[in-house]
């Protein structure tokens, strides 16, 4: 008999609800069969800790006295840009902003030590970050400069909210030039000298539920150590991606936009990070449930590393290029393995995103549901799937004339 | 011809003696002076690059053991902010020697310190900036 999330939650409310990783649910179900499990698991909880480059915050920093205007003005968090497009004291930090005085690559490779993506974890860690704005003054905000400290605490509003995050699947980089390249897939050596991927593979939750079945907009998640929600498709969305025959996509599908309260995550799991030679961005640790509501649902979640399909571009000339030309297909079983056999040469490999951390997210997503602290709530609306026929568009470039 | 790099510690009674005068002087050496911390009454510390033929190494650093210098390898000083690593494991195919280790049970990166060279690379290879140098 299918389950619904009430009665699902109506489980996790008296502590009773039965739920595993997507790590431990593959040997659960190979020892259980599919028809049993179903009728037994509640759960299974996902994760995934990588750098997301799409990631902000947006502040609401309370009215100084005289007020100022920060809307169309400047403003500096610790010396890092924010946007302020916005109304008088809101304000958005972007995970990638960088100081206007940092060198970036004109000292190459730029170091990118701090950015947008540090002020973040700061905030977040509860230290003062120091504000610098100036503004136009008009009659009603006659203020036209600001120094002050501000602190998460003392905030009207902080909400993370990231355009793109949890990408389904990645590529896998490496370098055919006979030079190493600074990328945000990391230091890529000459020749082939590495290779470097980024996803939880088995654990990443959009590999577990690859038609998004049970993940839509309003699906409630373990975001950057709190609370958070899906609040849309995350962009450059792709579900008509090539699949395997187990509905996994072999490259970036599904991506997904996520909101939550700031206030209440943590710096374990928003870390500033900075890619050499490209710049700073911020690692999130995202974690989503997935209701067992069939057991087709519960089929998906049994992916592994061995079935997960990973394409690789050369990141020195195709990738800039934009030229969709793979040299090849790996799965992440073979990628964690530490060398993989490419040209006939064999390859070392390394991983942007953390694999423990994305499990201890998963472990920490099921402690919250088996001692009720977090029950799952029903999507709104589904996200587009392959049905919608919606592909990621390249840019069509229209020459402008003068 | 060999080249090191290694990390001296003076005790208080050395530091106001020629001791590094004597490695060139007696032992052709060449040094290159990375770092020195030295103060009277105090221990001292400089981190020197050694270069010339094994043998005169060999003497040179026999002759600096026997008057009492405390000499580490400067890998001993390269050290992992445990707190800031997140275990991602990026900088596995970044270090030349191979002193980070994926383990594949546990999916942890090892920092095997015995094999660092301290060359440095992947102190800004770190994504969360987690490796430092420490003299």
């Amino acid at each position: 008999m299918p389950k619904t999330i009430e009665e699902i939650n109506l489980k996790i409310k008296n502590g009773e609800a039965v739920v595993f990783t997507a790590e431990e649910i593959i040997g659960v179900v190979k020892e259980k069969g599919l028809k049993k499990a179903t009728e037994e698991v509640d759960v299974v909880t996902t994760g995934t800790f990588g750098p997301m480059c799409s990631s902000g915050a947006y502040l609401n920093i309370g009215h100084s006295q005289p007020r100022i205007k920060l809307g169309g003005g400047r403003v500096y968090l610790n010396d890092v840009p924010a946007y302020t497009g916005l109304a008088a004291v809101d304000i958005f930090i972007g995970a990638t902003a960088t100081p206007d005085d940092d060198p970036r690559n004109k000292v190459y490779p730029g170091e990118f030590n701090y950015g947008g993506g540090h002020v973040i974890e700061e905030l977040v860690a509860g230290k003062d970050i120091r504000l610098e704005a100036t503004a136009y003054g008009t009659d009603c905000y006659p203020r036209k400069k600001l120094e002050t400290w501000i602190n998460l605490k003392d905030l009207n509003e902080a909400v993370l909210f990231n355009m793109r995050n949890a990408y389904q699947n990645y590529n896998v980089a490496t370098n055919l030039s006979n030079k190493t390249i600074y990328t945000y897939m990391g230091i890529l050596k000459h020749n082939l000298g590495n290779v470097t991927y980024c996803s939880a593979g088995q654990l990443s939750p959009l590999l577990n539920d690859p038609y998004y079945k049970t993940i839509g907009i309003g699906t409630k998640v373990f975001f950057g150590g709190g609370v958070g929600y899906v609040a849309w498709q995350g962009t450059q969305f792709n579900p008509t991606v090539p699949r395997t025959e187990n509905g996994v996509p072999k490259g970036g599908a599904g991506t997904l936009a996520l909101i939550g309260d700031l206030k209440q995550m943590s710096s374990r799991w928003l870390v500033g990070t900075s890619m050499l030679g490209y710049g700073p961005t911020l690692t999130v640790g995202v974690g989503v449930p997935i209701p067992i509501l069939s057991e087709e649902v519960l089929k998906y979640t049994t992916v592994t590393d061995e079935e997960i399909i990973g394409t690789i571009y050369d990141y020195s000339d195709a990738y800039p290029n934009r030229r969709a030309e793979p040299i090849g297909e790996v799965t992440y079983a073979q990628l964690r393995s530490g060398k993989i056999t490419l040209q006939g040469k064999k390859v070392p490999t390394a991983s942007l995103s953390s694999y423990p951390r994305a499990l201890e997210i998963a472990n920490t997503l099921k402690e919250w549901l088996k001692t009720g602290k977090f029950e799952l709530t029903e999507p709104v609306a589904p996200l587009p799937s392959v049905e919608s026929g919606l592909t990621f568009k390249p840019l069509k470039e229209r020459p402008i004339e003068h | 011809m060999v080249s090191k790099k290694i990390v001296l510690h003076f005790p208080k009674r050395l530091v106001d003696r020629p001791i590094v005068y004597h490695l060139i002087k007696d032992f052709s050496l060449e040094f290159n002076i990375l770092k020195a911390s030295v103060t009277p009454e105090q221990e001292g510390l400089m981190v020197l690059e050694l270069k010339g033929k094994q043998e005169d190494y060999d003497k040179g650093i026999h002759y600096l053991t026997g008057n009492g210098v405390i000499i580490e390898s400067l890998s001993q000083n390269v050290i992992r902010n445990e707190g800031r690593c997140t275990h991602c494991g990026a900088c596995v195919t970044v270090c030349p020697v191979g002193a980070f280790e994926l383990d594949t049970v546990s999916r942890q990166t090892k920092f095997h310190n015995s094999k660092c060279i301290a060359c440095g690379l992947c102190i800004k290879a770190c994504p969360p900036r987690a490796m430092e140098l420490h003299f």
